[in-house]
């Protein structure tokens, strides 16, 4: 067991990735010299040398792009979008060129690629670089989407993005990555597309992931002093999603909330939402209730913007008043 | 040269604020303002720390606004404060919206980044290089219908000139002789990548001429030639001919409040550092007659302008909780509905 971040776990991922494979590198805005702007590449440069860990201009829609090509010639490129927010401007090269290739050339090559991500509140960063943007991902055919909650699985899903054949949008979460955690990263996890159940309860379960896995799991503490007892699903990888251990838990207890940062309307909340209404509708008690951010922009003001996204105390309540 | 570039301006503007000393005391009120943002920062009254500071770039800022007049539009990048200032901004009302303040510019939901006033002209700063760039050709456009003469104006980094849409915008703003000036603030940096790490292109302006615009480069330590070339350009903007200044100057500190610039030399640094506006400016001054005394007075007044911001800023309220619901659609349509009333009317279902 050894004490590590979730910025070290990431770090690890990608050292280990390269020193295996020799077509694995990294392409993007300052992720060598200056080590990543939230500090994930610190030090790789040093290991891997400049070819191997690319510094590009500001120019993101082509370095999406030059991954796509390079994915296409047999290398594996980590490309790094310093903030989620920027994906519109890579959108074309990503909902467009890495999406639909293997589709539209009839299956004869795949682009196995990885955009390595962050996004999320807690910064006071302002309304364009604090936004959760993984339903525009996942509202796109032919993207994986990676989204980490815990430091092993910041290792480990980053290790198994590497393994697709396909592209993978790997978004981590800006405020997790100095949460340390004991890990022991040679310990079994779920495989790749597989929940995590975090904890086990009967009275409701609450569906999650990325940085909100932390905010239910306060709130499910807080609702066992209630004598509430709530099941936590961490999703891990919302594409694929593993709706198997959704459906099991959601048939097992009869409740589901789903938890999410993203805005409400048209978000990841409400796709998950819709099939458990759908898929299990004959086991609810209740209405599948979505706790997910506000339909507006995040304000740079500290209390507007923590007032914009899912609290503990807003999970917390929505639970025991679906439960009542 | 291309032909429009060696095209005099018809007419030259009246240049009101063309006196080195008024440059000097704008130039001196930018670096006195940033420097109390830091230390807005340090006392954790900043929302956030995403401040971006323009100290060594204050020619400029100043430089080109002063050739600009009322009426004009603009937009800049994330390190904007100064150009904003210099375009007539309240102190007070800056410094409580980098504080994210109810009585900032934007009742504190834009912050540093993104700070605007539509009575200044002012159509916004950005967070996204380059974000703010080709709005200046649409407001070009609207310039042009409206035949008054006034022009629109993008700042920008060195680091937008690797950007595709400044390219986009600077071929449209040529094709349909827009009044429209693109000005690249170029600092040397950004983030942590020199301009060398970002490009082989250097001579940034010949990008431009060869979409058609005029296309100059001036050194950014010496206000008085900015404003003059920037006059030039803007006088000719105003006629339909667009134009592209780069300004070369030294970002003297990091490229945000936490960032000790770990990547150059301090060499470097102290060299970069001589190359100062304002102190050129001040030393240009003193030779012209003008004694220490009456400069530091200048320095003095403006000093106490800036504590007040600060002192304004800190008093200042946080914005409401229910304001955050207002302005994400026009004056007179419905606010989005907040999600716990959405879970209400779940919850309440019998
Ligand atoms: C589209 C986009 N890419 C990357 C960033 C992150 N970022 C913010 S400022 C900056 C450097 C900008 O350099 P430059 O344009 O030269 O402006 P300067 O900071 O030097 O004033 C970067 C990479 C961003 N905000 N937007
Ligand atoms: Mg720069």
């Amino acid at each position: 067991m050894v004490q590590m971040t979730y910025r070290d776990a990431l770090r690890q991922a990608l050292r280990d990735a390269m020193a295996e494979d020799d077509r694995v590198f990294v392409i993007g805005e300052e992720v060598g010299r200056y080590g990543g702007a939230y500090g994930v590449t610190k030090g790789l440069i040093e290991e891997f040398g400049s070819d191997r860990l690319m510094d590009t201009p500001i120019s993101e829609a082509a370095i999406v792009g030059a991954a796509v090509g390079a994915a296409m010639a047999g290398l594996k490129p980590v490309a790094e979008l310093m903030y989620v927010d920027f994906i519109g401007m890579t959108m074309d090269q990503l909902g467009n060129q890495a999406a639909k290739i293997r589709y539209m050339f009839g299956g004869q090559i795949g682009v196995p690629m990885v955009l390595r991500t962050q996004g999320g509140t807690g910064r006071s960063a302002g309304a364009q670089h604090s936004q959760s943007l993984e339903a525009y991902v996942l509202h796109t055919p032919g993207l994986r989407l990676a989204m980490p909650a815990t430091v092993a699985d910041a290792y480990h899903l980053l290790r198994g993005a590497l393994r697709q054949p396909d592209p993978v949008v790997f978004i981590e979460h800006k405020a997790l990555y100095t949460l340390k955690e004991e890990v022991d990263l040679s310990a079994p996890v779920p495989d790749w597309g597989k929940a995590a159940i975090r904890r086990k309860g009967d009275d409701l379960v609450i569906v999650t992931y990325s940085r909100q896995v932390h905010n239910a799991l306060k709130a499910a503490e807080e609702l066992a002093a209630r004598g509430i007892e709530a099941t936590v699903i961490d999703l891990r990888t919302l594409n694929p999603l593993d709706f198997d251990t959704i459906r099991a838990e959601v048939e097992r207890v009869g409740r589901a909330m789903v938890v999410s940062e993203g805005v409400m309307t048209a978000g990841v909340a409400a796709e998950l939402s819709a099939r458990i209404s759908e898929e299990c509708f004959d086991f609810l008690h209740d209405p599948v209730v979505r706790v997910a951010g506000e339909d507006i922009p995040i304000s740079v003001s500290v209390a507007l913007e923590a007032a914009s996204v899912p609290t503990t105390a807003l999970v917390r309540e929505t639970a025991e008043r679906l439960v009542a | 040269m291309t032909q429009t570039a060696m095209q005099a301006a018809p007419e030259a503007t009246p240049r009101p604020n063309s006196d080195l000393r008024a440059l000097y005391t704008q130039m001196r009120r930018v670096r006195t303002f940033e420097e109390r943002v830091g230390e807005l920062f340090v006392r954790g009254q900043s929302a956030g720390s995403m401040l971006h500071l323009s100290i060594g770039e204050e020619s400029a800022a100043v430089g080109v606004c002063a050739a600009m007049r009322e009426g004009d539009t603009f937009t800049t990048h994330h390190r904007g404060h100064g150009i904003f200032l210099a375009r007539g901004a309240d102190p007070n009302r800056m410094m409580a919206e980098i504080g994210g303040k109810e009585t900032g510019y934007c009742h504190g939901k834009g912050g540093s980044m993104h700070i605007a006033d539509m009575g200044l002209g002012h159509l916004g700063a950005n967070a996204i290089v380059g974000g703010g760039i080709p709005a200046v050709v649409g407001a070009g456009i609207a310039s042009k219908r409206a035949g008054k003469g006034d022009i629109s104006v993008a700042f920008f980094g060195d680091g937008a000139m690797q950007q595709g849409i400044l390219y986009e915008s600077m071929n449209m703003a040529a094709l349909w002789d827009l009044p429209v000036l693109f000005v690249c603030i170029n600092n040397q940096y950004g983030m942590g990548t020199r301009i060398d790490q970002a490009t082989k292109g250097h001579e940034l302006h010949l990008r431009a001429r060869a979409f058609g615009l005029r296309g100059e480069t001036v050194d950014g330590l010496d206000v008085t030639e900015v404003r003059e070339t920037a006059q030039d350009l803007v006088d000719a903007a105003r006629t339909g001919q667009p134009g592209f200044l780069a300004v070369d100057c030294y970002r003297f500190f990091g490229h945000a409040r936490m960032d000790k610039s770990p990547y150059r030399k301090e060499e470097e640094e102290a060299l970069g550092r001589q190359k100062d506006p304002v102190l050129h400016a001040r030393a240009a001054l003193i030779g012209a007659g003008v004694t220490e005394d009456e400069l530091d007075g200048v320095d003095n007044d403006i000093a106490r302008e800036m504590d007040a911001a600060i002192d304004f800023a800190v008093a200042s309220q946080e914005p409401q909780l229910a304001s955050m619901f207002r302005d994400v659609y026009g004056p007179d349509e419905p606010e989005p509905e907040p999600v716990r009333t959405r879970i209400d009317r779940v919850l309440a279902r019998e």
